[in-house]
């Protein structure tokens, strides 16, 4: 599959001595990493080539504070105000599309693409962040890059790239109950470590990918670069179809049909070869937590903190972390809860925290923070309501953006905090200097947010 | 971005794998839209204490550690986020090429169209430099080359075309512009 989506976009083909000149379908854009892009294309005297293929969004750096987005108070970081104005400005001198801070259709960059149908199979999708890998859930070939290359896309539509490696991750079987899409990246991660796909790029297969939607697809996918990999790919099939058929900017009448006839011939081929491959046994993935500081280093919420003998860097971790080596993660005290984020912000995940938290107060002491990766997935969610469950339950209900994942817009963790975050981070001071990340599922946030601390969500399901 | 032909200096070592680009720079800083003057801000949360002051044992710190400019550390370094601020903040600061056994690739992507040099060498050597801090090594860039202390040469991936770019400060956005007829082409033939 990757490599057809490479050879379909080879403006130029690679050569021993020059990198490929790559053709980019669809290029997003966030306030944080494209305002030097900017300057470059106005030092030079550049426009956007592709306007039309370029989609500007405010996230990163955004409050999530309703009264600092429609109720006219002034945003109380001035660095980030000052960022939002330079992205507006830039948008419409170049003539670039944005999803402006009120629009109903703003959000965290890789849940709007998806949601409107920008997002689609065979595509080359790039932004200026990492988690651009998102896409892939469609088949599409997406990856992060940096701001540099950020300006080369909007001047040129295109990048040089060399191409990556192939790593087919074979996941047969189907998950347990209480087990999620997010459990099983965690697993996959956690086995094959942090850097162990770089240079690679990932595809997802299998029966127990097959069954999952498109929005625990995209969980799957969003977390690729947290093993290494600038890509991850599943390839389409009816369930990316049905999912995309309805959206605004999906291929409509014929179009939609020669579309189809062209994602269909996506698919590897049976016998395709990969540079690697594993298979990971689907049912006996359990609910998954990470104890340290990246996400390699997880186990399952019934599980023990490891204990590694000299090993320097492993007790840095376990030191930053306040935890024991040996002792059981359940039952680890919590302070903050965040569900949300580019990996877990969309309706599914709302959906499943909210199943656990019904009925349900969180713990006396508990910050929980509920934000919605998009205005779109709070409308929606509103609309079934989900947010009058979250507020019941003592949980604070935002307006969409990244917030609290990379704790840069006003939502923190206090230094020496606990927070059970559904993002895709755990470094240190990822979510505020001092800050102690554990990544979980919506699932095993909402349930340790009821008990204040570290829970398997499996004790809820089972009544 | 400045051509480089060489570069000779004393190693300040991370003796740690994995350092993220969060640790590199943390994401409160990226609230700029300029890229310059991020040296202060490199490894921020690493080097100075919650009341600002420099944490006087931390390696780059240390009075040795005044104008080196080749960091050496552990394996998978730059992984994480995709923010070229990391890169800016070291080359800001004085760093100018980086060594470890493992390099991410955005992480390496990113310092190369700045003129920061991802060098990847073996376990061995890795090993090594990570045991000596304050090693002076010389880096060659047309060779490819690094060389210790004993004289021997240890050779690293850099392939022609970025290894043209450094050497000569080119910037590949002038040779992306020059394939214009190309992507016309291209874009005439596969628009759908």
């Amino acid at each position: 599959m990757f490599q057809k989506v490479w050879e379909q976009h080879a403006v130029v083909a690679e050569t021993p001595d020059t990198p490929a000149v790559l053709y980019i379908d669809r290029h997003l854009i966030h306030e944080v990493t494209s305002p030097q892009a900017f300057t470059v294309l106005r030092e030079r005297g550049l426009k956007v080539r592709c306007p039309d293929r370029t989609l500007a969004t405010i996230d990163h750096s955004s409050p999530t504070r309703s009264d600092q987005i429609f109720g006219g108070v002034p945003i109380a970081i001035e660095s980030a105000a000052t960022q939002i104005a330079q992205l507006q400005r830039n948008c419409v001198e170049f003539g670039v599309e944005l999803f402006d801070l009120k629009s109903d259709q703003r959000g965290v960059v890789h849940i709007i693409g998806p949601e409107i149908g920008f997002t689609l199979p065979g595509q080359t999708i790039v932004c200026g962040d990492s988690h651009t890998s998102t896409h892939g859930a469609f088949g599409a070939l997406a990856f992060g890059i940096g701001t540099t290359e950020v300006g080369h896309v909007l001047a040129t539509q295109c990048l040089l790239q060399r191409r990556p490696r192939t790593f087919a991750i074979h996941v047969p079987g189907a998950l347990s109950p209480g087990v999620t899409a997010k459990d099983l990246i965690l697993s996959i991660i956690g086995e094959i470590g942090i850097g162990g796909g770089t240079g690679y790029v990932l595809e997802y297969r299998g029966a127990a990918i097959r069954s999952l939607g498109m929005e625990e697809r995209m969980t799957v996918c969003n977390m690729s670069i947290e093993a290494g990999a600038r890509a991850g790919m599943i390839a389409p099939d009816e369930i990316t179809y049905s999912y995309l058929k309805t959206r605004p900017r999906a291929p409509k009448g014929d179009a939609w049909e020669r579309s189809l006839a062209r994602w269909h011939t996506l698919a590897s081929d049976p016998g395709a070869k990969f540079d690697r491959e594993i298979t990971i046994d689907s049912s006996r993935l359990e609910p998954m937590i990470t104890y340290g500081t990246n996400p390699g280093m997880v186990v399952a919420v019934s599980g023990f903190i490891p204990e590694r003998r000299d090993d320097p860097v492993f007790d840095k971790a376990l030191a930053y972390m306040g935890f024991t080596a040996g002792a059981p993660i359940g039952g680890q005290p919590v302070n903050v809860v965040f569900i949300g984020s580019c990996t877990n912000g969309r309706l599914s995940d709302l959906r499943s925290a909210a199943q656990l938290l019904r009925g349900h107060h969180i713990a006396r002491g508990v910050r929980a923070l509920v934000v919605p990766g998009s205005q779109q997935v709070k409308k929606a969610a509103e609309a079934e309501g989900l947010d009058r469950i979250f507020i019941d339950a003592g949980a604070e209900w935002r307006e969409s953006g990244c917030s609290m994942c990379l704790g840069m817009n006003g939502d923190t963790v206090a230094s020496g905090q606990y927070s059970i975050s559904t993002s895709n981070r755990n470094f240190e001071g990822r979510q505020g200097p001092g800050a102690r990340t554990l990544l979980a599922s919506p699932m095993t946030a909402a349930a340790s947010a009821v008990r204040g601390r570290v829970t398997d969500p499996r004790e809820f399901l089972n009544g | 971005m400045e051509p480089i032909q060489q570069i000779r200096s004393r190693t300040v070592v991370l003796p740690f794998t994995n350092i993220d680009t969060d640790q590199i720079i943390p994401a409160r800083f990226l609230r700029t839209t300029t890229r310059v003057g991020l040296g202060k801000q490199l490894f921020a949360d690493w080097r100075y204490s919650a009341d600002g002051a420099l944490k006087p044992e931390f390696a780059l710190n240390r009075p040795e550690a005044t104008g080196c400019a080749v960091l050496v550390a552990g394996r998978n370094f730059g992984c994480g986020s995709s923010r070229e601020h990391a890169p800016w903040a070291l080359l800001d600061y004085g760093i100018r090429a980086v060594i470890s056994t493992e390099i991410a690739d955005i992480f390496r992507s990113n310092s190369l169209k700045n003129g920061l040099v991802p060098i990847e060498v073996d376990e061995l050597t890795g090993q090594w430099l990570l045991e000596h801090p304050g090693a002076e090594v010389s880096i060659d860039v047309a060779g490819a080359t690094l060389r210790l202390p004993d004289g021997s040469a240890v050779e690293f991936p850099l392939e022609a075309f970025v290894r043209y770019c450094l050497l000569n400060g080119t910037d590949q956005l002038g040779f992306l512009l020059s394939r214009e007829r190309e992507i016309a082409a291209y874009e005439q033939a596969a628009r759908p």
